[in-house]
């Protein structure tokens, strides 16, 4: 049996990959849950064609990212998997069936007409409402914490909701309808350009009062929170994120008004970035927050050698073929998708 | 009222609900890929446009089922936390690292070329094309290898030890992956899965031959589904006993409850029917042929078979559901073996094409694949019980600790939202075979709608080829 826990921080290292996994997670199926959102409210039949097809060949591929942080829960870190996933019994059932519904709703709805094509345009409206939402609350939830006896979670069925719970998943309705809305302001023309670069002017707005409204709470919420970010030496280095986010969005919003097609996307990615970060400070080192740290959750060294090894070399090749794709679908979609 | 009924049953109806709502998918979708990739291979050779436009039907037809695939199992992989922590906790070392590679080998490799393959054309040469489609084709078999590891690591467990806690340990990793009944699991599951596409394509040609519609292309697929029924239903059948041999050897409970054999006898006889019974420990009412189990299980007319009395009642699986979903399946292959025998015989009166019954015969077909699958894993997954590991876990004690109302609900909302999805799939997939395969200068399938000129349509206009999509460029 191979074991490279003695020449690497196995641990530390699987920590780093499922928290870039789920940020990969949270951008890419982020935009397209987004347009999902954004959905009914476009201006005509057309433009909802440009959107779907915009994110037709690369949602699947998003999407499995999720499966991979979900995996690689699993096999790095079971016991935090295995606490957290009857923690969160009910926001989970819900994403999937809410991933479910958004799922299928494209492969229906290119082959749907009239009415019919309208019930798979609200499946995937709602699908992705009702994902996103409670992907929001399950977030909301891990801030708050899990009650944990033994090796079990030990709390009840609605621990997670709660109006923190609640508002991180409004917060995130919006900030993936943002990242949804500047997606498609680099990925269509014209009137959904317009439309999109419209919704992205309000969104802005949420995202920024939602983004204070959390930072507020959370140190609130809990002392061991408000200690890290308020005693002195810290404060000083961790203002960095807050200030950089302040500067993220001045750039956004004169971006959003001078027509650059690009960067607005590009900006928001940065701002999610920045957000993440803080969240990942404020949590470090827990895995089930306040109870199991991650080396605590760690599978068994042999195991998590195994899967390192792949890793190391497969990831590379994912990341390598996830960017031709990008590549081959780029420029402008249009709303003639044949399918 | 829910919370009165037993959460971990209820967990058990909700998995068993689930996976076997997702494996109909796989089970298409591993045999269309490798279908797909040899009609495309066909069209890219002979240059034949009825292998294209049967490439450009059938595609659409791998899309829908593919995508509810993805989000079928998407659902599993949460489940084994949801569900089944305790089960997630004691085993994630052993399993946990094998699904992982699923995801890194499989499913990306998978979902990326899916989307080149369903709308690349004309984005990608007919090379690159051809390419994605037998790169998502085999993205499908390397996924079917680690989730069959997992599974039949459950089944027949080695290559590890457990330790404090009783949480598992693993020991040997080539041991877990390539356990016991390992091999005879991945052979017979996707000879079954090509079998199953087989008897779909076929089932259908044989309607468009009904029919008298689209004839060309009707020929091309009801033929090459009786090639695999003549070639491959008999490798099953041999493939399919060679795994009952190994279940005898590593699970001879589950051999027992398939045979519904009560008591450890020499010149056991072979049970056609029978009504198995729990309380009375006996199958009732029994059409028996003598000596013929001892002989197939244990190649001797009077070799000895151990029967379930053998265990104490609280290790026998329960035996009328392994009885009868194993003769269902095996029932099913005899089936298509004869289905094979038939096309053999016409083909050689030359009346393949032109025998109405013989059409009505394989339309009758279509779904016994599926049938015929789900029935071998019912013999395979509850003839394990009482263990969800074989032998060192109960599935009593592995469940989430959730109450009975959440998973009841949760239950009921699965049923609901599969009940939609799947039959707005059934009737979009029936809509496309009924409209046939399309004239190739139709607008194309899968063109991503970009209006800027694509990669390799630049300068080429003039020339005016047809790609394997079906696309003028
Ligand atoms: C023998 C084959 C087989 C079996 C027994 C299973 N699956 Fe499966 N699964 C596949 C063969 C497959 C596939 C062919 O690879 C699929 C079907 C359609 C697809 O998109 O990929 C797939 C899709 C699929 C996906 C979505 C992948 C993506 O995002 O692209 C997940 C997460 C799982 N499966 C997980 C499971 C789990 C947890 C199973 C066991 C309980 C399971 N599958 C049984
Ligand atoms: C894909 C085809 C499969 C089908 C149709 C299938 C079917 C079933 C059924 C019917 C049960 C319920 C048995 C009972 O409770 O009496 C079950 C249980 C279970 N199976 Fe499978 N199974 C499949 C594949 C797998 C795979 C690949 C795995 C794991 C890697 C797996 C893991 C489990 C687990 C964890 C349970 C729940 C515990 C239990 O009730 O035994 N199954 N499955
Ligand atoms: C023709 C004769 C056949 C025989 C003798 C046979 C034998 C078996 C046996 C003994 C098992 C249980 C193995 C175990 O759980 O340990 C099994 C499982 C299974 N069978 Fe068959 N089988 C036959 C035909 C078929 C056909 C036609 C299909 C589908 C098209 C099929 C699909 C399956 C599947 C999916 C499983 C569960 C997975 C596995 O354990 O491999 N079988 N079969």
């Amino acid at each position: 049996m191979f074991n490279l826990g003695d020449i690497l921080d196995l641990p530390l290292i699987w920590y780093a990959l499922i928290a870039t996994a789920i940020f990969l997670y949270v951008l890419l199926d982020g935009f397209d849950l987004g347009i999902g959102i954004l959905f009914p409210f476009a201006p005509s039949d057309k433009c909802r064609d440009r959107m779907m097809s915009s994110i037709a060949p690369f949602w699947d591929g998003n999407e499995t990212w999720l499966v991979l942080g979900g995996g690689g829960l699993f096999a790095a870190f079971p016991l935090a998997y295995a606490i957290l996933m009857p923690a969160f019994y009910m926001p989970v059932i819900i994403m999937l069936l809410g991933l479910i519904l958004r799922g299928v709703s494209f492969e229906f709805r290119f082959k749907a007409q009239g009415r019919a094509k309208r019930l798979w345009d609200y499946t995937f409206h709602f699908g992705s409402l009702i994902a996103t939402f409670a992907q929001g609350a399950v977030l909301g939830g891990f801030v708050q914490g899990v009650a944990v006896s033994g090796r079990g979670y030990a709390g009840g069925s609605l621990d997670w909701l709660s109006a923190f719970s609640v508002m991180t998943g409004l917060a995130l309705v919006c900030g993936y309808a943002l990242i949804g809305a500047t997606w498609l302001i680099m990925k269509t023309e014209d009137v959904t350009q317009a439309w999109a670069r419209k919704c992205a002017g309000y969104l802005f707005g949420y995202v920024a009062f939602f983004m204070a409204l959390v930072s507020v709470s959370m140190p609130l919420m809990n002392a061991a929170i408000k200690s890290l970010w308020f005693s002195l030496p810290n404060f000083f280095y961790l203002m960095v994120m807050p200030l950089a986010c302040v500067v993220l969005f001045i750039v956004l919003w004169r971006d959003l008004h001078r027509g650059h097609e690009y960067r607005p996307f590009l900006v928001t990615i940065g701002v999610f970035l920045m957000n993440y970060i803080g969240l990942g400070v404020s949590m470090w080192p827990w895995l089930v927050p306040f109870q199991v740290s991650f080396r605590k959750a760690a599978a068994a060294p042999e195991s998590q050698s195994l899967l390192i090894v792949g890793t190391a070399v497969l990831l590379p090749i994912v990341l390598g073929y996830t960017a031709y794709s990008y590549y081959i679908f780029r420029g402008k979609s249009s709303h003639e998708a044949h399918y | 009222m829910i919370d009165q009924l037993d959460p971990v049953l209820l967990a058990r109806v909700q998995f068993a609900f689930t996976v076997s709502f997702h494996i109909l998918f796989p089970a298409f979708t591993i045999g269309l890929a490798s279908w797909l990739a040899v009609v495309e291979w066909r069209w890219l050779k002979t240059g034949n446009v009825l292998y294209q436009e049967i490439y450009r039907q059938w595609v659409k037809v791998f899309a829908v089922t593919f995508g509810m695939g993805v989000v079928s199992g998407v659902v599993l992989s949460y489940q084994f936390g949801t569900n089944w922590s305790v089960f997630a906790d004691r085993v994630g070392n052993v399993l946990g690292p094998l699904l992982g590679y699923e995801v890194l080998t499989a499913f990306f490799l998978e979902a990326s070329f899916l989307g080149i393959m369903l709308f690349g054309t004309g984005r990608v040469g007919p090379k690159m094309h051809f390419a994605a489609t037998v790169i998502v084709a085999l993205g499908t078999l390397i996924s079917a290898f680690w989730i069959l590891s997992a599974n039949s690591w459950m089944q027949t467990p080695q290559g590890y030890r457990i330790g404090a806690e009783g949480l598992f340990y693993p020991t040997s990793w080539i041991e877990i992956i390539f356990n016991p009944s390992f091999p005879y699991r991945l052979f017979h599951m996707t000879v079954a899965a090509y079998l199953t596409t087989a008897f779909v394509v076929a089932g259908m040609g044989g309607y468009y031959l009904l029919r008298q519609k689209f004839v060309p292309h009707a020929r091309i697929i009801f033929g090459m589904g009786m090639l695999m029924a003549v070639f491959v239903a008999p490798l099953q059948l041999l493939l399919g006993d060679m795994h009952g041999l190994n279940t005898l050897a590593h699970q001879p409970a589950k051999v027992a409850a398939m045979e519904g054999l009560w008591e450890t006898e020499r010149g056991a006889p072979l049970k056609l029917f029978g009504l198995p019974d729990q309380a009375a420990e006996a199958t009732k009412y029994a059409i028996e042929i003598p000596n013929l189990s001892s002989l197939i299980l244990t190649h001797k007319w009077n070799g000895e078979v151990k029967g379930l009395k053998a265990w104490p009642p609280d290790e026998r699986p329960p035996v009328a559901p392994v009885f009868w979903s194993f003769r269902v399946m095996v029932g099913l292959g005899m089936l298509m073996i004869l289905t094979g025998v038939f096309a053999a015989v016409l083909h050689w009166r030359k009346r393949l094409f032109d025998t109405r019954w013989f059409q009505w015969w394989c339309l009758a077909m279509t779904p016994s694949g599926f049938i015929a699958l789900l029935a071998g894993w019912f013999v395979t997954e509850i003839g394990r019980q009482p263990y969800l590991v074989h032998g060192v876990l109960r599935a009593a004690e592995a469940a989430s600790p959730v109450n009975a109302n959440q998973v009841g609900l949760s239950l009921i909302a699965f049923v609901a939202v599969y009940l939609l999805v799947f039959s707005a799939g059934v009737y979009y997939i029936a809509r496309l075979v009924a409209n046939g395969p399309q004239p190739a200068a139709e607008p194309v399938y899968g063109d991503h709608g970009l209006e800027k000129p694509a990669i390799i349509a630049k300068g080429k206009h003039s020339k005016r080829k047809r790609t394997p999509g079906g696309q003028h460029v």
